[in-house]
C-alpha cells in the first residue's frame, strides 16, 4: 500500500482493475483521499434558517450541516463523542439541540456539549456521576478542519493542511462559477429543488467520477434515449439541434479541459469574451422559452466583455460531479465499500426563476437524470457490470486502457495550469487518476498542494504535436 | 337499495377493481406495455415522491416530497411514460436489455367513492399495496414494497388510471435504477 503508481500509470494510460474492487485499496482510499480532499457537503439553501440542519456524508461517514443562530454554517461528524451513536437520524429539520438517544449527551448546533443552567442538558447527571470533573469543552461534536461556502455550495475537508478551497479549485473555479451562477450571469443565485435523490449502485464510486470528468465516448450507451427524444425542445436527450444563422456568433467548440495539478476536469467551452447568439431551447413551452430569451439579454448586459466559459459536465476531485447546463445538477459519488456507491443528486435552478420555469426544468431533470431518468439508467448498468468484471482473477491481470488522446494535450489558453484536447479523449480520466494516485502515495502530512504538483509540466513534456 | 343490495354492490365493485388490477399487473409482467398504456387516462399524473426521515410530528408536511414542486422518483404524465415504453422497445436500452423479470403482487385493495354514482365521469379512489419483484441478468434481485393511491375513472365500460401516487417504502433507494412500472 501507499504507492499509487503501482496501480496508475497515467504516463502510458494504463490503470489497474484493482482500484475498482480491492478492499485494501478502498480502506486506504477512505483515509488518504476522502480524509484529505475537499468534499461537497450540501447547499446553503437547504438550511435557510437558524437551527436548520441537513444530514450529509463525507466519504463513507455521516455528517451534520447546521446553521447556528448567528447564521454561521457548521459541519460535524454525526457521532456522539461518548459512545458513538448517531446524534441525528433525520435527513433534515430544525432543532436547538442534538440529543444522543443512547445516554442523552446533548450538543448545540455549533457542536458544543450544551451547558444550560441547572446542568440538565449536555451531560446528564454531570455533577452527580462525573463529579463536575469532565471538561465539556473537549467533548463536543467533531468539526471538519476547514469549511467553505462557495456561492451557496458548502464544502469541507478533514485535513487542516489542505490548501484553501479556492487554491484547491485552481483554474476550475470559472467552470464551477458557470454551474453555480445565475443563468443571467450574476454570481450565485441558484437554489436546490427540494429533495435529494439518494440511491445505491453496485459500482465503485470512481466509475461515476471518471464518467463525468469527460467521457464523451460513451455516446452509444445513450442512443436509445436519443431515439425517444426527451429534450426540452422535443429532440434528442438534451438541447435542440443548434441552427445558427449565417455569420452569427458561435460559442467556442466543446473540448475536454483538465487541470493536471488539481485533478479536476470538464467538457465545455474554453474562455471567451462575448456571448454567442441566442438559441431557443424550450420551444415546447413558450413561457419558458420567453423567460430564457429574456435571461439571455440580461446575461449579455451583465457580463459585457467579461471572461466566461460553458461547463457541460465535469468532476471536481475526488467525487463531486456536475451537469452545468442541462439538466443542471450537482452530485456526489459516496464510497460504500469498493463495490458499491451511494449517489446523491442535488438539482439546481435559479432561485428567482418563475414557478412555471422551475416546473418545466424539474420535470425535464427527472425524466433525464437519476435512477428513473431515461438517460442515466443506462450509465448505472455500465458501471455495475464494469465493477463486477474488475474483480476477475484472470481479468485482473489485464489493466484498463486510458490511452485515448495521450500525448495530444495542449496548453489551454487563458486558463491557469490547464490543458485541453478535443472533446472526445481520456485526458481528464488520466488527470483524475494521476491525482488520485498522488493522494494514495503521499504520506500523512505530505504536501498535496496543487502548486507542488508537476503533472502539468510532465503532460506537456510528452506532447506529440 | 336495501343493505343487502348495497353490500352486493360494494362486493361487485371490489371484485371489479381487483380484476382490473390483476389484469394491469399481468400486462406489465408479460411486458405488454402498449396495452398497459391503454389503461392510463390521457391526463394521468404518475407521481412517486422521495421519502425522508423526519422528526415525529413533522411527517405530514416533510416526510414526502411534494407533487408538482420537489424532486421525486417520478412526477410525470402519459407522454413520458410512453417514452419509457418506446425506449425499452428500442432493444438498445441497456438497463433493460436483456429485459428484467418483473412480477407485481397487488393486495389490500381498499376503495372509497370520490364522485356520485350518477356522475358523468365516474371516479373512485382505490388504494392498494404492492410487492414488486425484479430479477435481471444472473443474480440481481430487487424487492419493492409500498402503496399505490389511484384515482380510477370509468370510461367506455372500463377503468382508466387517472392518477397514481406511489409511496415506496424506502428512503435511500436500494436499487440502481427504476426501469419498470409500479
Amino acid at each position: 500500500m501507499g504507492n499509487g503508481a503501482l496501480w496508475v500509470d497515467s504516463d502510458n494510460g494504463i490503470i489497474s482493475r484493482d482500484i475498482f474492487v480491492s478492499d485494501a485499496i478502498y480502506t486506504e482510499e477512505l483515509k488518504k483521499v476522502f480524509g484529505r480532499a475537499w468534499l461537497f457537503v450540501g447547499h446553503e439553501s437547504q438550511i435557510p434558517k437558524p437551527y436548520d440542519f441537513f444530514v450529509s456524508r463525507m466519504g463513507a461517514e455521516s455528517v451534520i450541516m447546521t446553521r447556528d443562530k448567528t447564521g454561521q454554517i457548521h459541519v460535524f461528524l454525526n457521532t456522539c463523542r461518548h459512545r458513538g451513536m448517531k446524534v441525528c437520524r433525520y435527513d433534515q429539520g430544525n432543532t436547538r439541540v442534538f440529543t444522543c438517544p443512547y445516554h442523552a449527551w446533548s450538543f448545540s448546533v455549533d457542536g458544543n456539549l450544551t451547558s444550560a443552567p441547572g446542568g440538565l442538558a449536555g451531560v446528564p447527571q454531570y455533577k452527580a456521576i462525573y463529579h463536575d470533573e469532565l471538561d465539556k469543552s473537549q467533548w463536543g461534536l467533531i468539526p471538519v478542519a476547514k469549511l467553505c461556502n462557495y456561492k451557496g455550495g458548502v464544502w469541507a475537508t478533514w485535513d487542516r493542511n489542505a490548501p484553501e478551497f479556492e487554491a484547491y479549485l485552481g483554474g476550475m473555479k470559472i467552470y464551477l462559477d458557470a454551474v453555480m451562477d445565475h443563468r443571467d450571469g450574476r454570481p450565485g443565485g441558484s437554489e436546490i429543488i427540494g429533495g435529494i435523490q439518494k440511491w445505491k449502485v453496485p459500482s465503485n464510486w470512481k466509475f461515476g467520477a471518471e464518467n463525468f470528468i469527460g467521457d464523451l465516448y460513451h455516446i452509444t450507451s445513450h442512443r436509445s434515449v436519443d431515439m425517444v427524444s426527451i429534450g426540452p425542445s422535443g429532440a434528442g436527450r438534451r438541447d435542440a439541434p443548434v441552427v445558427r444563422r449565417e455569420g452569427g456568433k458561435r460559442p467556442p467548440p466543446f473540448v475536454s479541459v483538465g487541470f493536471p495539478n488539481h485533478g479536476h476536469g470538464l467538457i465545455g467551452a474554453l474562455p471567451h469574451y462575448e456571448e454567442a447568439d441566442y438559441v431557443p431551447q424550450f420551444t415546447l413551452t413558450p413561457e419558458v422559452e420567453q423567460y430564457y430569451e429574456h435571461i439571455y439579454h440580461a446575461r449579455v448586459a451583465n457580463l459585457g466583455k467579461q471572461k466566461r466559459v460553458l461547463a457541460a459536465v465535469g468532476t471536481i476531485f475526488p467525487n463531486l460531479s456536475f451537469h452545468g447546463m442541462q439538466p443542471r445538477a450537482l452530485f456526489t459519488w459516496h464510497p460504500n465499500g469498493p463495490r458499491e456507491m451511494e449517489i446523491w443528486k442535488w438539482y439546481l435552478v435559479d432561485a428567482d426563476a418563475p414557478a412555471a420555469v422551475k416546473d418545466v426544468l424539474r420535470r425535464y431533470y427527472l425524466r433525464y437524470a437519476g435512477p428513473a431518468g431515461l438517460t442515466e439508467q443506462d450509465d448505472m448498468e455500465n458501471w455495475n457490470y464494469a465493477t463486477a468484471a474488475s474483480a476477475g482473477q484472470e481479468a485482473g491481470r489485464y489493466p484498463y486502457n486510458y490511452q485515448m488522446g495521450l500525448g495530444y494535450e495542449q496548453p489551454a489558453p487563458d486558463l491557469d495550469n490547464a490543458v485541453y484536447t478535443t472533446a472526445v479523449t481520456e485526458q481528464n480520466q488520466r488527470i483524475l487518476y494521476h491525482r488520485w494516485a498522488q493522494y494514495m502515495s503521499a504520506p500523512e502530512g505530505g504536501s498535496l498542494h496543487p502548486d507542488a504538483n508537476a503533472n502539468l509540466g510532465e503532460i506537456l513534456a510528452r506532447r506529440r504535436t | 337499495m336495501n343493505t343487502r343490495e348495497a353490500s352486493l354492490e360494494a362486493l361487485l365493485r371490489q371484485r371489479d377493481v381487483e380484476a382490473f388490477y390483476y389484469h394491469e399487473a399481468e400486462l406489465l409482467d408479460e411486458r405488454r406495455y402498449e396495452e398497459w398504456l391503454d389503461l392510463l387516462a390521457e391526463d394521468i399524473v404518475y407521481f412517486m415522491p422521495l421519502r425522508r426521515n423526519v422528526q415525529y410530528g413533522s411527517q405530514d408536511r416533510a416526510e414526502n416530497t411534494r407533487e408538482g414542486l420537489d424532486a421525486a422518483w417520478f412526477d410525470e404524465g402519459k407522454q413520458t411514460l410512453t417514452q419509457r415504453v418506446r425506449q425499452i422497445r428500442t432493444g438498445i436500452h441497456w438497463a433493460e436489455e436483456p429485459l428484467s423479470r418483473v412480477r407485481h403482487l397487488i393486495t389490500n385493495v381498499r376503495i372509497s367513492d370520490t364522485s356520485p354514482e350518477d356522475a358523468g365521469d365516474r371516479e373512485i379512489e382505490a388504494k392498494s399495496n404492492f410487492l414488486v419483484y425484479r430479477n435481471r441478468i444472473d443474480d440481481e434481485t430487487d424487492i419493492f414494497a409500498g402503496q399505490r393511491t389511484d384515482r380510477l375513472r370509468h370510461e367506455n365500460g372500463g377503468w382508466k388510471v387517472a392518477k397514481r401516487v406511489i409511496l415506496l417504502d424506502q428512503s435511500t433507494l436500494l436499487a440502481k435504477n427504476l426501469t419498470f412500472f409500479f
